[in-house]
C-alpha cells in the first residue's frame, strides 16, 4: 500500500499573529513553524499502518525552500520519502491541484491530510483533491482501519459520530483521536537526513481568489471582576450590560 | 440572478446556521432560492420564506436522507445550473464545508470558507473571513463569475422579512458512482443543544475535578438553554466525549456567551472560543490566563459559585 500524507507548514499554535507590509504579509518574526497539528495526526496514523501491515509513506508539502525542515521532521517521524512542490501556497485550490497532480503521478492507495490547516482553517483541500481526482473524500476522520481493499472510518459530526465504509483509494481529512502524535527519535532524525526529498515544480492552477489584506481583531477590553459572593451582579451585567440573556 | 442556499436540517428542523445562510443571501440582495435534501419537515421548509427565501426547492429522494458528501455536491452543482445561480451559500459544518469544496470544483467557482461578514461589492467582490483560528481576518477578492461561500456562525443575523412560501419538489437523478462511501450508522446526541449551533456555551475544565461533577454544569446549561463543552484535557481523560472538546483541535464555537468553569485558558483553548461575543471565566486561581481574555470574571471555587449562579439565573427568569 502506498500512502501520501499532505503536510502543512504552519505557525506553532502559541504564536502571536502579526502582519507586515501594510497588512498584506504574515510577520514571521519570532514565529516557529511546525507540522500542522491535524496533519501530524494523519502522519501518525500512516506510520501506524506502515508498522502494522506494511506500507510506503510519502509526504508532500507545497512551499518554498524554508518548509524543508518541516518535511525532514516528517521523515524523522517515519515517512519514507518527501516531495516539495516549489511554490508559495497561495490558496486552497492551488495547493489541492498540486497534491492532485502528485497523487496521480505516484498512484497512491490512500491520501491523508489534516481536516484543516491551522493558518487558514479552510477545511476544503481534501474535498477539492477528491473532486479533482474523482475519488471519495471523508472528513473529519477520527478512526481509520483498513481491511484489504476496504476502509472502515468514523467521522465526527455535530453532536456525535458517523460510521462509514469506503473502498481504496480515497482521500481523508484527519483529526484526533485517529492516532497519537509521534515524536521523532534519534535514529529517525539521523536517517531523515539521507531520505529522498524530491523538489518538483508546480502545475498551473488558478482558484480565482486573491488576498486583499489582513486585519487583526480589535483589542479586548479589560475584564470586570465580580466577587464570588455576589453572583447576582454577574446575572445583572449579563442581562443589562451584555444583553445576552 | 438568484442566490442558491443549501439548508441543512437536524431532527426535522432547519439548522440555525442554515437560517443565517438564508439571511446572508437575502442581505446580499437575493432573490434567494433555498434547497434542502432528504427528509426535512415540510412546515420548516415553508417557513424559510419568513427568513428571506423567495423559492424553496426540496429533493426528497430517500437516498438523500444520509449526507453523503459526493452525492450532495452533485445535486447542488446541478441545482446551480438549473436555477442559473452564480452564487451558492452554505453554512460551515461537517457536511456543508466539504460539500462546498466539491461543488466549487464542479462548477469552476471561486471558493471561500469561514466567511464572517457580507461581501463588499463596491470594487469587485471582497469577503471577510476568519483565519489563524479566529486570531485574525483576511479580506479576499473572489474573481470568478461563479462563487461558493461557506459561512462561519454569526456571519448574518436571522430576521423575519417575509412570509411562508410553497415548497417546490426538486427531482434528482443520482449517479451510483457518487455513492462510493456508505454511511453504515451514526451516533448522535438527541434533544440537546448542539455545540456549534448554541447561543450560549457552558464549558468545564480540569477544575471540575471529575466527570461525576458534570451534573452541576449541565444544570447551569439547562437553565440557560446552553450547550456544554469542555477543555482538551477533559476530553483526553475521557471525562467527556470528543465532540464536546472546544479548542484549536476541537470544536470552534462562536456563541453570544461562553462561560468557562475551571479552565485555565491555554492559548489552544482560546483559539476555539475567541469568536464568542462575551466570555465569563470562573476559576479559583486569580492568575489563570483566561481572565485576560474574559469580559467578566469571578475568582472562586466552581463547586461554590456554580449552584449559586444557577439559582440566581432561575430567579432572574
Amino acid at each position: 500500500m502506498k500512502i501520501l500524507v499532505c503536510i502543512s507548514h504552519v505557525p506553532d499554535t502559541t504564536s502571536r499573529i502579526n502582519f507586515t507590509d501594510n497588512n498584506t504579509k504574515f510577520d514571521t518574526t519570532g514565529v516557529q513553524f511546525i507540522i500542522g497539528p491535524y496533519d501530524d495526526y494523519a502522519l501518525a496514523r500512516a506510520i501506524e499502518l506502515k508498522e502494522g501491515s506494511g506500507a510506503t509513506v510519502h509526504v508532500i508539502n507545497v512551499g518554498l525552500v524554508d518548509t524543508e525542515p518541516t518535511l525532514r521532521k516528517a521523515l524523522a517521524i517515519g515517512a519514507d520519502e518527501a516531495i516539495r512542490v516549489n511554490a508559495e501556497p497561495t490558496d486552497s485550490f492551488f495547493v489541492a491541484s498540486q497534491i492532485a497532480a502528485q497523487s496521480k503521478a505516484g498512484n497512491y492507495d490512500l491520501i491523508l491530510m489534516g481536516r484543516e490547516s491551522i493558518d487558514y482553517n479552510s477545511g476544503v483541500v481534501h474535498g477539492i483533491v477528491g473532486e479533482l481526482l474523482g475519488l471519495p473524500s471523508v472528513s473529519p476522520v477520527m478512526k481509520l482501519d483498513i481491511e484489504g481493499n476496504k476502509a472502515k472510518l468514523a467521522r465526527e459530526i455535530e453532536g456525535g459520530k458517523e460510521y462509514l465504509e469506503v473502498n481504496l483509494p480515497f482521500v481523508a481529512g484527519c483529526q484526533e483521536p485517529i492516532a497519537e502524535w509521534k515524536i521523532p527519535n534519534m535514529r529517525g532524525i539521523m536517517s531523515a537526513r539521507t531520505k529522498p526529498l524530491k523538489v518538483v515544480e508546480p502545475v498551473a492552477a488558478d482558484g480565482g481568489i486573491k488576498l486583499s489584506k489582513f486585519e487583526l481583531p480589535p483589542p479586548k477590553g479589560a475584564v470586570k471582576m465580580i466577587p464570588a459572593d455576589n453572583v447576582g451582579e454577574l446575572v445583572n451585567l449579563l442581562k443589562n450590560e451584555a444583553k445576552v440573556l | 440572478m438568484p442566490i442558491l442556499v443549501f439548508v441543512e436540517s437536524a431532527e426535522g428542523s432547519i439548522k440555525k446556521t442554515s437560517l443565517e445562510a438564508v439571511a446572508y443571501a437575502h442581505a446580499m440582495g437575493g432573490p434567494v432560492t433555498a434547497i434542502a435534501l432528504g427528509d426535512v419537515d415540510k412546515a420548516a421548509l415553508e417557513a424559510l420564506g419568513t427568513y428571506g427565501a423567495s423559492k424553496v426547492l426540496h429533493a426528497a429522494d430517500p437516498k438523500l436522507n444520509k449526507g453523503v458528501v459526493q452525492v450532495f455536491a452533485s445535486v447542488l452543482a446541478k441545482a446551480m445550473q438549473d436555477e442559473q445561480a452564480d452564487i451558492l451559500v452554505i453554512a460551515n459544518s461537517s457536511l456543508g464545508t466539504p460539500v462546498a469544496a466539491r461543488v466549487a470544483v464542479k462548477v469552476g467557482a471561486s471558493l471561500i470558507s469561514n466567511v464572517t461578514a457580507l461581501p463588499d461589492s463596491s470594487a469587485g467582490f471582497i469577503v471577510k473571513r476568519s483565519i489563524y483560528s479566529g486570531k485574525a481576518f483576511a479580506y479576499v477578492a473572489l474573481k470568478n463569475q461563479k462563487k461558493v461561500l461557506a459561512l462561519k456562525k454569526n456571519a448574518a443575523a436571522i430576521k423575519e422579512v417575509g412570509s411562508t412560501v410553497q415548497v417546490t419538489p426538486y427531482p434528482v437523478s443520482l449517479s451510483d458512482a457518487d455513492f462510493a462511501v456508505t454511511i453504515t450508522s451514526s451516533e448522535k446526541a438527541t434533544g440537546e443543544v448542539l455545540l456549534p449551533e448554541a447561543n450560549i456555551v457552558v464549558s468545564g475544565g480540569r477544575g471540575m475535578k471529575g466527570p461525576e461533577h458534570w451534573a452541576m454544569l449541565e444544570e447551569l446549561a439547562k437553565t440557560l438553554h446552553a450547550a456544554t463543552g469542555c477543555s482538551k484535557p477533559v476530553s483526553d481523560m475521557g471525562w467527556r466525549p470528543h465532540h464536546e472538546h472546544v479548542g484549536q483541535t476541537g470544536v470552534k464555537v462562536a456563541p453570544q456567551l461562553y462561560i468557562a468553569v475551571g479552565i485555565s485558558g491555554a492559548i489552544q483553548h482560546l483559539a476555539g472560543v475567541n469568536s464568542s461575543k462575551y466570555i465569563v471565566v470562573i476559576n479559583k486561581d486569580a492568575d489563570a490566563p483566561f481572565f485576560k481574555a474574559a469580559d467578566y470574571g469571578i475568582v472562586g471555587d466552581a463547586f461554590d459559585v456554580l449552584p449559586k449562579l444557577t439559582e440566581a439565573l432561575k430567579n432572574a427568569k
